[in-house]
């Protein structure tokens, strides 16, 4: 063992003489000519990753998808007596009935109403064929996330552009993005890839509930976390 | 915000009551999309949170008895929260909640050390080995209250919390926030045809449960009725899951006793 050992040190002498010896040889010209090319190219590189990292990754990562059918939220609000309770509603047992289904449309929609390319396919493709329109949903959480409509809408009171933004009162559906790694919609992780938030709907991931909640609902019920605890939004 | 008192969710299971007769695994299993093998016959294997345990009293023939125990997770409270499983899980993945007294488990979050289930004295915890295979058709009959679980993860009995969630939502549909005593209850509780699982609130004297076994809160939540006992009450768990039965060779069974030693 201690004649290994003793080889091994002498090697590593070995080497390091000659490690020290390098740059002596060569400082002159090193140091004077390539330091400012050293400086540009990782200058280059860094700039070059952040490209990558902050804007081509991004374009990778989502795949963008169109509606099946592009509806107007603004026409139809001035259309139903209900405002937004009349397509989407409470059921007794307090669940939600979210998008709604094609029940809700056809008490108007059995003819074509107005002029445009857009509810003719509506009306012949998924109206006259019985078929339900297949919506993507921009906020819909993974699996194992329990979100619950009627304590933020009935009990708290909470607006649904707080958390869904103006749809309600647009003219059209955006695009729809889909990371291709998880399947979740870009709304839950939010279009800023920094983790800047500039309007209460820009994202809702699990920090922006918990970061309401400690603000209004105030329960530290976790043992870990105290904070909420997870069997109040998983399942 | 919240005003009302924290609950604290527990069972009581009737041993004399008792036949064996499994229904409340399968209401359990069918209630929780809990994934099943071609062969189920390995018990080390294979996953049921609810399971049927069978205890003799070893006698010959005229003396012999028989007595059937099933077993859901405990929910043990521990000390303040800190469940055996809870205490141990390096990723927070399982969580001890002061407002229900369910101990969760969020699969998303287990990354299968099964740190868990060693810690666990009950062997509540139960991994997946593999991913759930369902037979063909049948993963539309899964329910979406619950999530599935994937390969490598640890899955437990939930008190069927997501019952609860559901509950809440009518509860605030209606503008209250208090449940009634049968509006939450558990799938083996109803599945049980012969009564002998209860479940309810063990911090509402007005409860079943409550009265059953007249937990005493100061002492860790023992029971003061003299025919109720816990699994393994010497070591602390302080498990929410109460035990009634007449037979004084069960009751003797509910520890790990020396020979010499008495109840
Ligand atoms: C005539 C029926 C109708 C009315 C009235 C209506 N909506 Fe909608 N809503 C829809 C349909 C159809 C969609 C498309 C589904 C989608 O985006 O996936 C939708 C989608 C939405 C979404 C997006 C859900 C998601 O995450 O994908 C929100 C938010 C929404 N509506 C809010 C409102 C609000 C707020 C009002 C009242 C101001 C309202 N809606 C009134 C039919 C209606
Ligand atoms: C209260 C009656 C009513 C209900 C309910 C209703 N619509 Fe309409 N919808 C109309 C009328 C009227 C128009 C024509 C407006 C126009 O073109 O001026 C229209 C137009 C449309 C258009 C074309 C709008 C455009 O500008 O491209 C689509 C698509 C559409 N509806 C889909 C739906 C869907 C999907 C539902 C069910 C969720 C629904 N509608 C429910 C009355 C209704
Ligand atoms: C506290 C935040 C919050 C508020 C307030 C809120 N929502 Fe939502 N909404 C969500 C979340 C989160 C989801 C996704 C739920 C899921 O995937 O389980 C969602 C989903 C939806 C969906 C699609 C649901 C589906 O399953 O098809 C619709 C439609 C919708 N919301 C409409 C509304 C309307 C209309 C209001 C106002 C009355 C409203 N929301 C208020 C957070 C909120
Ligand atoms: C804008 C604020 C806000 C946001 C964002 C929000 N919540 Fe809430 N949430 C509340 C408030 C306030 C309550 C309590 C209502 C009460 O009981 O008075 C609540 C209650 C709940 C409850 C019911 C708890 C119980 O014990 O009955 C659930 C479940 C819940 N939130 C899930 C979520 C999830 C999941 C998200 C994110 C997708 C979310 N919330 C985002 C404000 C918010
Ligand atoms: C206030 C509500 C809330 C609470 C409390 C909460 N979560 Fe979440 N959690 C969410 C929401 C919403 C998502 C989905 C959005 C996201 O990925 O951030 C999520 C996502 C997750 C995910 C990723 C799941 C996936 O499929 O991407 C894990 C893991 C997780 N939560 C674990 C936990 C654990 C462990 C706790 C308890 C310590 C907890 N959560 C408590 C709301 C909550």
């Amino acid at each position: 063992m201690s004649t290994l050992d003793d080889q091994a040190k002498e090697v590593s002498e070995d080497v390091a003489d000659r490690v020290v010896e390098t740059p002596t040889q060569k400082e002159g010209n090193q140091v004077d000519g390539s330091g400012g090319f050293i400086i540009l190219f990782f200058f280059i590189g860094l700039i070059a990753s952040l490209i990558l990292g902050w804007i081509i990754y991004p374009k990778l990562l989502y795949s963008q998808k169109k509606q099946p059918i592009d509806f107007n939220h603004a026409i139809h609000m001035d259309l139903v007596d209900d405002g937004c309770e009349s397509c989407h509603f409470f059921r007794e047992d307090g669940s939600y009935s979210g998008v709604p289904k094609l029940a809700q449309c056809i008490d108007c929609h059995e003819e074509v109403q107005g002029e445009t390319e857009n509810e003719a396919v509506f009306v012949q493709e998924y109206v006259q064929k019985q078929k339900e329109v297949p919506w993507l949903v921009y906020s819909r959480q993974p699996d194992c996330v329990f979100f619950s409509h009627v304590v933020h809408v009935k009990t708290a009171q909470i607006d649904c552009t707080q958390c869904h933004g103006h749809i309600g009162e647009s003219t059209n559906l955006k695009i729809y993005e889909e990371n291709r790694i998880t399947g979740y919609s870009r709304d839950i992780w939010g279009k800023n890839m920094s983790g800047y938030k500039k309007n209460s709907w820009d994202r809702m991931k699990m920090d922006d509930c918990a970061e309401c909640h400690a603000k209004e609902k105030g329960m530290e019920s976790s043992v870990q976390t105290k904070k909420d605890a997870c069997f109040v939004c998983h399942k | 915000m919240k005003q009302e008192k924290a609950k604290k969710y527990g069972m009581v299971i009737d041993l004399d009551k008792c036949t064996g007769c499994g229904s409340c695994m399968v209401a359990c299993m069918a209630e929780n999309n809990v994934p099943f093998r071609e062969d189920e016959s390995d018990k080390l294997l294979s996953i049921a949170w609810m399971r049927v345990y069978k205890l003799t009293n070893g006698k010959p023939f005229p003396d012999t008895d028989i007595c059937y125990l099933p077993r859901p997770c405990m929910h043990c409270e521990g000390h303040h929260g800190h469940s055996p499983c809870v205490s141990v899980c390096p990723a927070t993945a399982t969580d001890y909640s002061e407002e229900t007294g369910i101990v969760s488990q969020i699969y998303t979050r287990c990354f299968g050390c099964r740190y868990c289930m060693a810690a666990c004295p009950y062997h509540v915890r139960l991994f997946n080995w593999w991913d759930p295979v369902w037979p063909d058709g049948m993963e539309k009959s899964l329910s979406p209250n619950v999530s599935v679980r994937m390969r490598g993860v640890v899955e437990k009995c939930s008190f069927c919390f997501h019952r609860y969630q559901l509950t809440m939502d009518k509860a605030h549909m209606e503008g209250r926030r208090e449940l009634e005593e049968d509006e939450y209850q558990t799938a083996c509780t109803q599945a049980c045809p012969a009564g002998a699982i209860t479940f309810g609130d063990l911090n509402n004297p007005k409860h079943t449960v409550y009265r059953m076994v007249k937990p005493d809160h100061k002492q860790g939540g023992k029971p003061k009725n003299p025919k109720a006992f816990r699994l393994l009450e010497r070591l602390g768990t302080n498990p929410k899951v109460y035990y009634l039965t007449s037979r004084e060779w069960v009751r003797s069974m509910d520890d790990n006793y020396l020979k010499n030693e008495s109840k």
